[in-house]
């Protein structure tokens, strides 16, 4: 069987112990995304601190409805990313997307990925992809809107 | 009544091939698009073989050809409903369309019985397909009138109809409800809301997509205004459905999409238009999928949408049963039979329905997991989303069974049984 190549060890570790999980405060931006298709949901919260010359992601917290993958891959992009600066982070989701979009082709590099190479069969199953890519997209999306803000904030001072 | 299944499973060529490295496919998908019988095939293939040509313009005998068999698919399409005369059958891309049809033609009418403002209501239930909540929506956004609904009873997947009085007034213009709902299995008591619809002075449309495919539909006896189905869940192509209304009202009602074939005469400053049912036909429309969707009714006229019928309960019958037996399973909907069809919806505890549709696919097993395009209606019973096996004519009692196991299997892969 193919399962357990889909669901391996690691992402269904991740499914029923979910790192990082529950809405935390501070907080520099809130959002909320929806896969339309089957109803999974994440509100997910980055915190930004500064660190040298660039903001660093200080806290990711989210509240996430929804299947294994989608479940599993929000908590070890949590692990993966806090602690990270910003851009580091960003190169790290741009890796993940490249890997989700390989239909099982990639090679992923684990020094960059850590413990989200073990999504890499999700990328043969085309319906699933947009269930491990949730987590990762609403945090881009709550981290351009923190920077945005902090500019605008920073504009304004 | 018994149908010779394995006689007609071998009328479904798609049914013979394998799945996920060599399983044979059990498909339980057919409420989201059903399987293509062989003489639906090559039904599309001779005509675009042998008569293709455009319709009701085309002044040579292949135009004539093509515009028989585009007919001649109306006339079978209005008896399949029990409609009094085919110029009540508007060909639609599906039923999507056909819902939109009325509506924006209901947003187009500046007097009349159609004609809609604020204070004006159209009702709906919860447990619409988001095709007939939506349109409704946009069509009060645009009208200012006001949308209500009738709520479902719970998990065991009525319509709450002690309101009725309340919902459906002097006020309501339309009632646009589900025949036979996609998720819960339940057949609504269309008749019933009908008659108040009509005692109010409101009309009423049905959505049969999930009906006219696996039993005998007829208008009259639902006493329904507006009746709207889709080929591409009864064994015909996709792109191809109908909307039936009565001809009053279709000659009443404002065309909704403008263009050729629509039309009486135009001028450059105005037009007049075509009598129904190509009043609502603009364009060239899906003629060799209409064929296809003839070829279809008479697959489905020959083996008897009774026979039909009375095999999907015995499927139901099994398949509740075989359901009931599993720990930590909730149907959603009606738990035996009676007043049901064969869509059967489902939640495994700890297990969540991608993981169980996953596990099944791996086993061959065609489920849909989501909220199938019902969103409010899982929101109302409090579930996210949920697992749907439906069945149909070319489905056995084995397939159920397999299912049923598959099931189990995600349990224990998930380590919750």
């Amino acid at each position: 069987m193919q399962l357990e190549s889909l669901y391996q060890e690691i992402i269904l570790d991740h499914y029923r112990h979910p790192h990082h999980k529950g809405l935390r405060e501070p907080h520099d931006a809130e959002v909320r995304h929806v896969n339309p298709i089957c109803g999974d949901e994440v509100t997910l919260r980055v915190a930004l601190k500064d660190a040298g010359a660039e903001p660093a992601v200080a806290d990711i917290s989210y509240d996430a409805l929804g299947c294994s993958i989608s479940q599993a891959s929000v908590s070890v992009m949590s692990e993966l990313i806090i602690g990270k600066p910003v851009s580091d982070a960003m190169a790290t989701c741009d890796e993940f997307v490249a890997l989700m979009q390989s239909r099982g082709e990639a090679e992923p590099d684990e020094d960059v990925l850590g413990d989200a190479v073990a999504f890499a069969g999700v990328s043969k199953y085309p319906a699933r992809i947009k269930c491990a890519l949730l987590g990762w997209m609403a945090w881009k999306d709550a981290t351009a809107q923190a920077m945005r803000d902090g500019e605008t904030q920073l504009r304004r001072e | 009544m018994t149908l010779d299944v394995a006689r007609i499973r071998k009328d479904f060529p798609i049914l013979d091939r394998t799945v996920r490295g060599g399983r044979p496919l059990v498909y339980l998908d057919s409420a989201n698009t059903s399987q293509k019988p062989r003489h639906v095939i090559d039904a599309l293939a001779e005509f675009y073989e042998r008569h293709n040509a455009n319709i009701h313009r085309a002044n040579h005998e292949l135009g004539e050809e093509a515009t028989e068999a585009y007919e001649g698919a109306r006339i079978k399409a209005a008896q399949f409903i029990g409609a009094a005369d085919e110029t009540e059958v508007i060909f639609t891309k599906n039923i999507s369309e056909g819902i939109n049809l009325v509506a924006y033609s209901m947003g187009n009418a500046r007097e009349g019985r159609f004609r809609l403002g604020p204070g004006d209501e159209i009702v709906v239930t919860e447990m619409e397909h988001h095709s007939n909540i939506v349109p409704w929506q946009m069509l009060c956004e645009r009208t200012g009138a006001t949308l209500r609904w009738f709520k479902v009873t719970g998990w065991d997947g009525q319509l709450d109809l002690s309101a009725i009085g309340e919902l459906i007034t002097e006020r309501t213009k339309l009632v646009a409800l589900v025949h036979q709902s996609n998720v819960l299995g339940t057949v609504n008591p269309v008749r019933e809301i009908a008659e108040a619809a009509h005692a109010a002075g409101a009309l009423v449309l049905a959505d049969a997509a999930q009906s006219v495919p696996h039993m005998p539909v007829d208008v009259a006896a639902l006493g329904v205004d507006f009746l709207g189905f889709t080929g591409h869940k009864m064994c015909g192509p996709t792109g191809i459905g109908v909307l039936w209304g009565r001809r009053e009202l279709l000659d009443e009602m404002p065309p909704f999409l403008g263009g050729g074939e629509m039309i009486e005469t135009v001028w450059m400053e105005r037009s007049t238009y075509a009598p129904p049912p190509h009043k609502f036909e603009a364009g060239t429309m899906p003629i060799a999928q209409a064929v296809g969707l003839a070829a279809a009714m008479d697959y489905l006229n020959e083996i008897g949408r009774d026979a039909i019928h009375a095999h999907e309960q015995q499927l139901l019958g099994h398949a509740l049963a075989r359901l009931a037996d599993i720990d930590g399973l909730r149907i959603l909907g009606p738990t035996a039979p009676a007043g049901r069809g064969a869509a059967i919806s489902f939640e495994v505890d700890g297990v969540h329905p991608h993981d169980v549709g996953q596990v099944l696919d791996e086993l061959g097993i065609a489920v849909r997991a989501g909220h199938h395009c019902a969103w409010p209606l899982h929101r109302a019973l409090g579930v996210q989303s949920s697992t749907r096996a439906s069945f149909y004519l070319y489905n056995t009692l084995d397939e159920v069974d397999a299912l049923a196991e598959g099931i189990r299997q995600a349990q224990r892969f998930f380590q919750v049984a």
